[in-house]
């Protein structure tokens, strides 16, 4: 297929939140993002806390946590420095994320003969930059994939670094876990699907027919089918665009803060965008530059699999300004921070490949926002952060509150992939759905006709019928209905987080319903039918 | 010179009367002919209160999100989205925007009733005068509805062009250990001085046995 795979270094500095959030010491700290856990620091994993919990069970299992919110600009603040300490090695450093970066490595592999040399020289420099209070992995390996996976199996072998073989990615891939598509890709349905047809790992998912996946799975099964075979998206149809397509805007009042940047940043992308989808491309690895007031020039490349749309250019811009505007504070930079005011802002597409739409939301498809919404999305996550604006979307679960998956507003109104509704999940209770969740259930007394509490059995059996529920601060109501028990057990494989619940419905004599909920033996009220 | 004066105040007017006229948002069929105009009026505040007011404002909201137009809830963090789903809005269309401090809560909202039709609001404590009446100016100026969830009516200063309210007279379905809610009777009352006479009321299903919502 004339594919090629660009032999490619990756730097992995794990959990990169934390060390943004909090530079040297390992209290306990969790990064939350939308209510859920996304990163967190070694002492609290080691008490039990992992990512994707809820800030309210990560704070159960391990009280004395520090709750941090999620803020990309803090992670690319500190970030910056490692990228920085990178450019006398190679000038193609290609930051993915904060915490991630790559670049290809032919040409500083020959100068400082082979990879591994390479390797020991990158880390030494990454040490140096964090002053070694923070891990960082490297992988090196044909294709951008295969070089995260190896930094990743560098890090389950306890060693710094990892080179595989030229010619060998696709042996080493084989045995990844499907999931291990999600570093890379949006694609957490199709993963769910093919681990349920039973393709486990990647070696699996490679054997499949290219024509298979293209009739069943669409493009987006494509693109992942790509990934798993250990190929870069990008070189596809990679094309290095001849002319000139840089876009820039100069600032007659300099630009020294990043929220007057947020602006400039959405115009430069749509900008580059519209000029670059008249020519039926998209950009794949992007160039931001910027001039400053002294004359100092600053410049830095992002990467991306698949095209970038207007709002992923954005917030790259974004975060980026933010790198440069306002290095973390205290931090041995060493990239200075500009001495004045940024005058000119510039972004050049690198690489372009065709665009063939954008990505699409695999079951749903994208729904676009007006654009006075999407003017008011920027602007109110600009005044109250990106994770106070969001989209909403269903997903099965039991738990009314789980089941509302909520994810911070893109401008364009894109929703990512969203799971079908009906599927019927064991346990859950029957629709109508509760008009009002709490946030926290309260704790409630369900009493029977005697006035003691009721208890419940582990099969969910009631020792006696529920007559009268005292809430806190309300008089005691007598129960005129109820009906349950709806069981469920979560998570039973994983002692830590594993929970048994009942939930039971109850009219009181006003006829107002309440969900209630019986675990370790207490009632709390759940949600309520308001 | 009569006619002078009439030029001068027509232009602004004309464009706001003719957004006005042009639109009363649509709600579920059962409240049509409670609701003053048979629908949400573009530019008014009104109030969902009682013990039902929560799926009151969701199901108020359903057939409008459905044609496309947008909704934003600030602040309501309890709201049960997937109730608002089961009363017929559509998720989509659908801005959920965090409580911000009190002093950013104007503003928040201001910006909001600017980008869509509806805005549902709890306010977070006690509105000046001035900050109150500049949200309301906003939602006239503009053509979107302002609607206040639940009993905070205490913290306007002004009381809102009409209240929505119910209580909830019976379900069905659910027995004394046996079966599970189904549906809800609920009694409606729709007060204020936009109603123009007595308060109206009307019974229906919030939501019936097939989960729509139905006249009784």
């Amino acid at each position: 297929m004339g594919d090629v795979r660009v032999r490619t270094l990756v730097v992995r500095c794990p959990d990169w939140s934390v060390y943004a959030a909090q530079p040297g010491p390992s209290d306990p700290l969790v990064v939350v993002r939308a209510n859920r856990v996304v990163a967190c620091s070694m002492a609290a994993r080691s008490a039990g806390v992992e990512v994707g919990l809820r800030r309210r069970e990560a704070q159960r299992r391990c009280p004395e946590v520090k709750v941090v919110g999620y803020d990309p600009g803090r992670d690319l603040r500190a970030f910056e420095r490692v990228a920085a300490c990178l450019d006398e090695i190679t000038p193609g450093v290609e930051i993915t994320s904060p915490g991630m970066l790559s670049f290809g490595t032919r040409g500083p592999s020959r100068y400082f003969g082979g990879d591994e040399p390479l390797g020991e020289k990158v880390l030494d420099a990454v040490r140096t930059a964090l002053d070694g209070r923070w891990p960082a992995y490297v992988g090196i390996a044909d294709g951008f994939f295969s070089a995260l996976r190896a930094s990743h199996q560098a890090q389950v072998d306890a060693r710094e670094a990892m080179v595989v073989p030229v010619g060998c990615s696709d042996e080493f891939l084989a045995s990844h876990p499907t999931s291990s598509l999600l570093e890379v890709l949006d694609v957490a349905d199709l993963v769910d699907v093919w681990v349920r047809l039973g393709l486990s790992n990647l070696g699996l998912v490679s054997q499949l027919s290219t024509g298979d996946i293209s009739a069943r799975f669409g493009p987006t099964g494509l693109a992942a089918h790509r990934v798993a075979r250990g190929f870069d998206l990008r070189p596809l149809d990679l094309q290095i665009p001849e002319e000139d397509l840089s876009v820039s805007m100069e600032f007659e009042d300099p630009l020294d803060r990043v929220d007057r940047g947020v602006f400039a940043a959405k115009a430069l992308a749509e900008q580059l965008n519209s000029r670059l989808s008249e020519l039926g491309v998209g950009c794949t690895r992007v160039q931001v530059y910027a001039r400053t007031q002294g004359g100092e020039e600053l410049s830095r490349q992002w990467r991306h699999e698949g095209t970038l749309s207007d709002v992923a250019l954005a917030q790259r811009v974004r975060w980026q300004l933010d790198g440069w505007l306002s290095p973390s504070s205290g931090a041995r930079s060493v990239s200075p921070a500009p001495s004045s005011g940024l005058v000119c802002l510039s972004l050049t597409p690198l690489e372009v490949q065709p665009d063939s739409g954008r990505q699409l939301g695999f079951w749903g498809g994208e729904s676009r926002i007006d654009e006075r919404v999407s003017r008011a999305i920027v602007r109110l996550q600009s005044q109250l952060g990106t994770q106070a604006v969001r989209l909403v979307q269903i997903r099965g679960a039991r738990d009314p509150a789980q089941r509302v998956h909520q994810s911070p507003a893109e401008p364009d109104g894109r929703l990512g992939d969203s799971c079908p509704v009906d599927a019927p999940w064991p346990g859950q209770v029957p629709s109508p759905a509760p008009a009002v969740v709490f946030e926290e259930p309260l704790r409630v007394l369900v009493l029977d006709e005697a006035g003691r509490e009721v208890g419940v059995s582990g099969r969910g059996e009631l020792s006696a019928a529920p007559a009268v529920i005292e809430r806190p601060g309300c008089a005691r109501r007598a129960l005129i209905g109820w009906a349950g028990p709806w069981l469920a057990q979560e998570r039973w494989w994983d002692n830590q987080s594993q929970r048994r619940r009942v939930r039971f419905q109850v009219i009181d004599d006003r006829n107002e319903a309440m969900l209630l909920c019986v675990e370790g033996g207490l009632w709390w009220l759940e949600a309520a039918y308001q | 010179m009569f006619d002078d004066g009439v030029m001068a105040v027509s232009l602004a007017d004309i464009t706001t009367l003719s957004r006005l006229a042009e639109s009363v948002l649509p709600v579920p069929e059962p409240f049509v002919d409670l609701l003053p105009s048979g629908g949400l009026v573009r530019g008014a505040m009104l109030a969902t209160a009682g013990p039902v007011a929560q799926s009151l404002a969701m199901a108020l909201v359903g057939p409008l999100t459905q044609m496309g137009s947008w909704c934003a809830v600030v602040g309501l963090e309890e709201l049960g989205l997937l109730a608002a789903s089961e009363l017929g809005v559509e998720l989509g269309r659908v801005l959920v925007v965090d409580e911000a401090d009190p002093t950013r809560w104007p503003a928040t909202v201001d910006a909001l009733l600017d980008a869509v039709e509806v805005v549902l609001v709890r306010a977070p404590s006690q509105l000046s005068a001035a900050t109150a009446s500049r949200l309301v100016a906003r939602a006239r100026g503009r053509g979107s509805v302002l609607m206040q969830v639940g009993s905070s009516g205490s913290l306007w200063p002004q009381s809102p062009d009409f209240t929505i309210s119910a209580r909830s007279l019976a379900w069905d379905g659910i027995g004394f250990g046996h079966g599970h809610l189904r549906a809800r009777h609920v009694e409606v009352e729709v007060v204020g001085r936009r109603v123009g006479g007595p308060a109206r009321h009307g019974s229906i299903w919030l939501p019936g046995p097939d989960g729509a919502i139905s006249r009784r």
